[in-house]
């Protein structure tokens, strides 16, 4: 055996890439082919899935399409060229991860950069810190992020306090993205902090010395350096964030919707599996697209012109 | 103008409990090649952080062209650094790097590409304008990080050790280049090192630096031949040290009583009579011979060994309890085979009271 690897190094890869490449065909790519054909089919009389194969389903999620610029302050800013009901989901949910991106962006950034500058002796412990939510289970975390933000919970409790009126916050899309924000909070943070303790700071030493001011060195020599952990950080917060279901539910209660949780209901409540597997594929479609374009553009940042 | 680029005046910077600067006072002149000299942890780049604005002196101050810099940030001071490990921007490339400075100062397109083609040919490096730094060799990058300094024209370039990660030969070519370019462009340059060679045959003055002081300022002959400590004596090229205590001063000259032995030589800063110090005589300075001209300086010793390393050759002799170092400069007639003594034998060492110094501990 040990003498057949030696002779040929290809089978030695092969045979340890096994485990994994099966993990991957087994539980990945067989049923993602099964969503596949079944997107296609139709419904049988119990509303099961079966032939004949159609494009409906796919035709169905733009079928009420209309051409109608606008521009909207509902759950954040939204511009917008077309209307329907899909594919304002479809918008809306990138949208909101965008902005959920953004956020966690901006707020982690600074902690990751914090963290990365303490002595190295308390690094470890803020990492741990960050990890520590890990330890209890999401639902349970959205469940007390539920209990903060409700009519009588504590943040309204404080503001009465405080003699300020209550604000409603539950199940708004307020709600939604503070979940989205804190739910993917570490994500963000853990790919930031492992390329800003790598970062030279001789560099920005440099970059001062050569007339940049704080900003210009951030962003001219800071943010190219570490732009591997931006957008390692940013699809792993993004991506999710299109297709959250639980934190939709919780947080937004039916009444804000993203995809994820329209899909979600097409495989339960209303079990139309064809339409949600249709659905469910456009998304990986469309999140694949957008991840790859902002890959490619972060690249491009590494490489700006003088 | 001020006759200074730079001034330090009693400038101090702790860290903590550590005091890396400890009282500095000195003035770079303009367009002078200075060096900061000194064994590891004595202060230098420290030093020149403080000039460059990336410190902030505990007590103290610094000036730049005669104008205090206060707490004027780095990017706002007329000076650029090289830094020790070149600190080139990774994720640019060689253009890029040189022309920062100027983009940074808003300079037009067109004068900057000039400019940075200017610079890349001062360095001989037009060719490799497009390369990123990871494709250049240690020697090649030195010279862009050289050039990304120079292209700003700064009043004054700080070096840390630039040379410091060349293998020796590179290193020599760098030494002859970067001088030869600091006298065409007419610029401060403050280097440091602590290759105290390197600081003889660049500089036109030096600063040796020991535990955050600094000792003595010179030019290079002031600092080896008449240094105005043992510290500075002992770190600047080989000198033999007898110990004893001055018995008289006189002329300029100081009388050393070291183990019953007597020994004249000039007297160095703070020498009095009653206190202890330090003979230094340097090995090329030391004679033997079979009988001595004189009484003065000369003692019989015996030969420990003899070493021929080419330009010269190199003798121990013990004189009491301690060795000395004997060098002799090879010529013809140093080639005869029985011209020096050979070990074991007994000789007579002397050496000119003039070419001695005798110095406080
Ligand atoms: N940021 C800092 N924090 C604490 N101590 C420091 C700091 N920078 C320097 N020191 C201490 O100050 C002293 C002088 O350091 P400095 O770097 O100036 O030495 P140096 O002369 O440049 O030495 P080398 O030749 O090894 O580069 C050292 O004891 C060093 O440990
Ligand atoms: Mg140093």
């Amino acid at each position: 055996m040990m003498q057949l690897f030696r002779r040929h190094p290809q089978l030695q890869a092969a045979a340890l890439m096994f485990p994994g490449a099966f993990w991957l065909i087994a539980f990945f790519l067989i049923p993602l082919a099964i969503m596949g054909v079944i997107s296609f089919m139709s419904r049988d009389a119990l509303g099961d899935p079966a032939p004949p194969y159609t494009l409906n389903n796919y035709l169905d999620i733009f079928r009420d399409v209309r051409f109608n610029p606008s521009i909207s302050l509902d759950g954040g800013f939204t511009v917008r060229l077309i209307e329907g009901l899909y594919v304002d989901l479809f918008w809306r949910s990138l949208w909101l991860s965008l902005i959920s991106t953004v956020i966690t962006l901006l707020i982690a950034f600074p902690v990751a950069l914090f963290m990365a500058r303490l002595p190295r002796r308390y690094r470890n412990l803020a990492l741990f810190a960050v990890m520590i939510p890990f330890w209890t289970n999401f639902l349970v975390r959205t469940y007390a992020l539920q209990f903060m933000l409700r009519g009588n919970g504590p943040i309204n409790t404080l503001l009465r306090a405080l003699g300020l009126a209550p604000i409603e916050l539950l199940f708004t899309p307020t709600a939604v993205m503070l979940g989205l924000v804190y739910g993917n909070l570490p994500f963000m943070i853990l790919p930031l902090y492992t390329s800003l303790e790598k970062f030279d700071w001789t560099m920005i030493e440099a970059a001062q010395d050569l007339g940049a001011n704080a900003w210009q060195a951030f962003r001219r020599v800071m943010l190219p350096l570490v732009s591997p952990g931006v957008v390692a950080g940013s699809i792993l917060t993004f991506v999710p964030a299109v297709g959250s279901y639980v934190t939709v539910d919780l947080m937004g209660g039916g009444r804000t919707n993203m995809i994820g949780y329209s899909i979600a209901q097409q495989f339960s409540t209303i079990a139309n599996w064809p339409f949600g597997s249709a659905m469910a594929l456009l998304m990986m479609i469309v999140v694949t697209v957008a991840a790859v374009l902002y890959f490619r553009s972060s690249r491009g940042e590494q490489r700006t012109i003088v | 103008m001020s006759e200074f680029a730079v001034e330090m005046h009693n400038v101090t910077k702790v860290f903590g409990d550590v005091v890396a600067v400890d009282h500095v006072t000195m003035g770079i002149r303009q367009n002078e090649f200075f060096a900061m000299l000194g064994p590891s942890g004595c202060g230098k780049t420290t030093s020149l952080r403080l000039i460059a604005g990336f410190e902030r002196p505990t007590t103290g101050e610094i000036f730049i062209d005669g104008k205090p810099v206060g707490n004027t940030p780095p990017f706002q001071r007329d000076v650029n650094t090289v830094f020790q490990s070149y600190a080139l921007f990774p994720h640019m490339t060689v253009e890029q790097n040189v022309g920062f400075g100027l983009e940074m100062k808003g300079t037009p397109h067109a004068e900057l590409k000039r400019r940075v083609m200017q610079a890349l040919e001062l360095v001989r490096l037009p060719h490799l304008a497009t390369r990123y730094p990871h494709q250049m060799s240690g020697g090649q990058q030195q010279r862009v990080a050289l050039a990304r300094a120079l292209v700003n024209r700064p009043k004054v370039l700080l070096l840390d050790e630039p040379l410091g990660a060349l293998d020796a030969k590179l290193r020599k070519e760098m030494q002859l280049e970067l001088k030869t370019l600091q006298r065409e462009i007419g610029i401060t340059f403050v280097f440091v090192t602590h290759d105290q060679e390197e600081a003889l045959s660049m500089s036109d003055r030096i600063a040796v630096f020991s535990r955050g002081k600094v000792l003595q300022i010179g030019t290079p002959l002031e600092i080896y031949e008449r240094p105005n400590c043992r510290f500075v004596a002992d770190f600047i090229g080989e000198t033999n040290f007898i110990e004893g205590t001055v018995s008289e001063v006189r002329n300029g000259f100081a009388v050393l009583q070291s183990n019953g032995r007597t020994f004249v030589g000039r007297a160095g800063e703070n020498v009095q009579p009653g206190i202890p110090a330090v003979l230094s005589v340097r090995p090329e300075k030391v004679q033997l011979v079979e009988q001595p001209a004189t009484s003065v300086n000369s003692y019989d010793v015996r030969v420990m060994s003899v070493a021929y390393v080419g330009s010269d050759t190199r003798v121990v002799v013990r004189l009491g309890e301690q060795d000395i170092d004997v060098w002799e400069q090879n010529s013809v007639s140093t080639l005869d085979p029985n011209y020096f003594f050979a070990p074991g034998e007994t000789a007579w060492l002397t050496f000119p009271p003039e070419n001695a110094l005798i110095l406080t501990d």
